[in-house]
């Protein structure tokens, strides 16, 4: 079989951490201010390592080293631009690369956070990644100051070329690059102001787009190693259920098949040749299972148990001021209203795969990952090897959208597989439908809202009460022990202080949670919590600024006084899609904001509907403060993008429980939008500035589904609160 | 052996004859730029061209392709010249993950052959594939530049 290993994968394996010893004591010319360095970390090629981010050849590519996943979101041109900004290399010269976990722990996490989530990849890594790049800078300048004797405040840098002033003299970072390497980092180097950039804020062309449009770009599912087999796998539906037993003798004869295997206690496995080979014989496999107490669990037990928490007496506080209970207790007038947000999978277009090669001296692991250190934990744990032992190689993701970071459940069985066939590279494929039935789902969580008006017609207290799933209890229980079992993260979008705080005071306020958790995984689904949140509190927004008789804009502007950069995004959707002036005739707007990951957003939707039931979402005007924009074409990109999963969820996505396992197991019946349903989507970006970045991937996803319901309300007089919408026999049209 | 018309090429394959096409291209032929997404036709990810219509490969058994005229997007651009579709594609920087864009292309490179110049109707009835990144903004902008080109 041939090998193919993709160009972009990481080159800098063990072996290319060799110390130069010719480097220590090479005498350099006179003028040295930087001290000389311990040696000289070369990359696979021999090319010198600058620094940990920047490899410079000798024919003046900049290779960057970056930790984080790219999976569309266009995270590594977003850093790139960082680092080159600061470098002052040539755009055109850059190519990236991944450092592996394993070099990463033998370098005491140089590269910092691998972890790919929760919209941080530019935002909490910029600091030191614009450092990375003045620092090869600052050696780079020093070592053309040093070979021509003048003092370095003489020299500059452009393009990836030092010039020394008086005399003109230009060497390229190519030249320099073998000097530089040989100096001592310099410490506290100053970065550029903000207004001083030229690379960062432009929307530079992306590092990555030619090989995904000639189907070059090798995903996890296009690997190929020498004597590689496949494998497909089929863990027990009910979660929590086991293998009881397996027939392998009915399949184990079938053409190509190579092993039929239990994966721990919860999963059978087929190896052969092929995958499609491996899913025939998997598909013939009779399994018995012991689904255990959780094949008792429905749809309607779960939704039982919810509902009981709406009213339960004790809860989790997220949000306080004032009295709230006492407000409403005594308000002339309560509003009411009960909401819903069902379990969701990611449905990342490739789906899981990992593929392990597993001997008792090596096992190494190539997966498209989120958080290469929790692939490399998981290869550890499974193989039962130490970290010196063990690597992973991380490949471009077609999809994460949170499935593929804090879960390595993939990764676990691939290893477990592959420790049965040693030496031989397997690599594991879920089909869809087994991608499907084993999701970790967003949260399911109903939520019940009350608000109290007085005499005059004037807000008095609100209550926010959600009942359901914690994601931290299951994934990071460490952290909800240490808030006395309160799950912090529930309160996204809607929490009293942090990077998802709520942007409106009432004088009397309460948002709590009544924490009831069930046997499905919930997982980090794009955006987390805030789908929900924004579901619920936008929407009820609205019917209190109807209860009231406002304007919805008029009646969420009164509570927004200390948040001026969210009353300004709302107010630039606002006035962009019109909001004082009326709609276009047949069509209705619908408007929501919220602040997630450190970014403001809103949204105002334009929707018309047809014979009462079909939607058509004509126009969508959303807008971001996130502090600072790398990329405006990318963001604009994430925000359009982040509306399709979002509306897709709205209108058509839903998972269920039966018997304790997932109804849903293909786009047949977790349907997804397309071209004709995308509606036109225009995006402001306000660069608000500050010491806090925000970030992109995530947050506006979560205003397109209350600005639509919010207009569907006023298109049809009829408050909808559960989702999706197909449950109510609207379309998406 | 079944022998197979790929991208120009003949190739003969030892494969089982009910194997669906996609993994007979991707397995067997070993081109695995058309992707699997769903197996059962409906996102288009595994979309190639079969005597120049666009197919979900995923759902046609190899055996019933022998000697038809098939094209996936490694036989698009000739001799390393991008097609219109693929330059408008990386000019308007339409891929985010990339991984249904192979399946994109396809279907509208065989929309533009039909259809030289497509209205959005054309474009809504025609390129029905799912991308759960969300490109399709930028698709449609991409297409109406490529039909210019």
């Amino acid at each position: 079989m041939k090998v193919s290993i993709p160009q972009w994968m990481p080159r800098v394996s063990r072996r290319s951490f060799i110390v130069s010893s010719a480097a220590v004591g090479g005498g350099l010319a006179l003028g040295l201010r930087l001290p000389l360095g311990p040696a000289v970390v070369r990359a696979q090629d021999g090319s010198p390592e600058v620094n940990a981010w920047v490899v410079i050849r000798p024919d003046d590519t900049v290779v960057i080293r970056m930790a984080r996943s790219e999976m569309g979101q266009g995270t590594i041109t977003g850093l790139a631009q960082l680092l080159a900004e600061e470098l002052e290399c040539d755009w055109g010269k850059i190519v990236y690369e991944y450092p592996t976990p394993g070099q990463s722990v033998k370098r005491k996490r140089i590269w910092g956070d691998f972890s790919t989530g929760g919209s941080r990849g530019i935002r909490t890594s910029h600091d030191y990644v614009r450092m990375g790049g003045a620092t090869a800078r600052v050696m780079l300048v020093q070592a053309a100051a040093n070979q021509w004797g003048v003092p370095a405040s003489e020299c500059t840098a452009a393009k990836s070329i030092v010039t020394h002033g008086p005399t003109k003299r230009r060497l390229s970072y190519g030249k320099l690059a073998e000097a530089a390497a040989k100096l001592e980092a310099p410490k506290n180097v100053k970065l550029k102001d903000p207004k001083e950039w030229k690379v960062i804020g432009k929307p530079v062309a992306r590092l990555d787009t030619r090989d995904k449009v000639t189907g070059r770009q090798v995903y996890g599912f296009d690997l190929k190693l020498p004597g590689m087999l496949v494998a497909t796998i089929k863990e027990c539906p009910v979660f929590g259920g086991k293998v009881k037993s397996f027939d392998a003798a009915r399949v184990a004869s079938l053409r190509g098949v190579k092993k039929v295997l239990q994966v721990g206690d919860t999963a059978v496995a087929v190896v052969a040749d092929t995958f499609w080979q491996a899913k025939v014989a998997l598909d013939q496999l009779p399994v018995v299972w012991d689904e255990g107490p959780n094949a008792k669990v429905s749809q309607a037990s779960i939704m039982a148990q919810l509902a009981e928490g709406l009213g339960a007496e004790q809860a989790f506080v997220g949000n306080q001021a004032g009295d709230a209970k006492a407000a409403l207790a005594g308000a002339a007038k309560r509003v009411e209203a009960t909401y819903f947000y069902p379990w969701l999978n990611h449905v990342c277009m490739e789906p899981m795969n990992a593929t392990a090669r597993y001997t008792p001296d090596k096992c190494e692991v190539w997966v498209p990952t989120q958080d290469g250190e929790g692939s490399f934990a998981a290869v550890l744990a499974a193989s039962g090897l130490p970290a010196d032992k063990c690597e992973v190689y991380k490949i471009n993701l077609g999809g994460g959208f949170g499935r593929r970071g804090a879960f390595q459940d993939y990764v676990t069985q691939a290893v477990r597989i592959a420790k049965e066939m040693p030496g031989i590279p397997v690599k594991l494929l879920w089909t869809r439908e087994e991608d499907m039935v084993q999701g970790r789902f967003h949260p399911i969580m109903q939520c019940k809202l009350t608000g109290g008006f007085d005499a005059q017609g004037n807000l008095t207290g609100l209550h926010m009460r959600l009942s359901g799933q914690s994601i931290l209890k299951e994934v990071r229980p460490a952290i909800v022990e240490q808030q006395k079992g309160r799950d912090p993260l529930v309160f996204q979008g809607v929490a009293d202080a942090g990077e998802h705080s709520f942007n409106y005071n009432f004088p009397n306020q309460l948002i709590d949670h009544a924490m009831r958790q069930n046997h499905v995984p919930p997982g980090f689904w794009r955006g987390v919590n805030i789908n929900q949140n924004a579901v619920f509190i936008e929407c009820f927004m609205d019917e209190l600024a109807g209860a009231a008789g406002k304007d919805p804009v008029e009646f969420r502007r009164q509570f927004m006084g200390k948040h001026p950069r969210a009353l300004a995004v709302m107010n630039a959707v606002a006035e962009r899609i019109g909001w004082t002036q009326p709609a276009p005739a047949g069509r209705h707007r619908g408007i929501a904001q919220m602040k997630a990951f450190n970014s403001f957003v809103a949204a105002a939707a334009e929707i018309s509907v047809q014979g009462g039931n079909r939607v058509k979402v004509h126009r969508i005007v959303a807008a971001t403060d996130c502090g600072y924009a790398v990329n405006p074409a990318q963001i604009e990109r994430q925000v359009s993008g982040s509306f399709v999963y979002g509306l897709s969820a709205l209108f058509m996505e839903e998972n269920t429980v039966q018997n304790g396992a997932i109804v849903e197991k293909n786009f047949d019946t977790f349907n997804s939008m397309r071209m004709a349903q995308m509606p036109q989507v225009e995006t402001i970006i306000i660069q608000g500035g500050g010491d806090t970045w925000g970030g992109i991937g995530e947050p506006t996803i979560c205003v397109a589904a209350p600005a639509v319901l919010n207009a569907l309300y006023k298109a049809t007089g009829k408050r909808i609160r559960t989702v999706p919408l197909k449950n109510h026999g609207i379309e998406m049209v | 052996m079944i022998s197979l018309d790929i991208n120009g090429k003949t190739m003969n394959l030892d494969v089982d004859p009910n194997t669906p096409l996609l993994w007979a291209i991707r397995e067997h032929a070993g081109l695995t730029g058309t992707k699997y997404g769903c197996g059962i036709a409906q996102c288009g990810a595994c979309t190639v061209h079969i005597d120049g219509l666009p197919m979900r490969s995923c759902s046609i058994p190899v055996g019933a392709v022998s000697g038809r005229r098939i094209t996936t997007i490694e036989g698009l651009a000739q001799g390393g010249k991008l097609t219109k579709v693929q330059q408008a594609w990386i000019d308007h920087e339409v891929p985010q993950c990339g991984y249904c864009q192979a399946g994109m292309i396809m279907a509208v490179e065989a929309l533009l052959k039909a259809k030289p110049k497509p209205t959005d109707a054309d474009i809504n009835a025609a390129v029905t594939n799912i991308c759960r990144c969300g490109t399709f903004q930028e698709v449609r902008k991409a297409i109406h530049a490529a039909a210019k080109a």
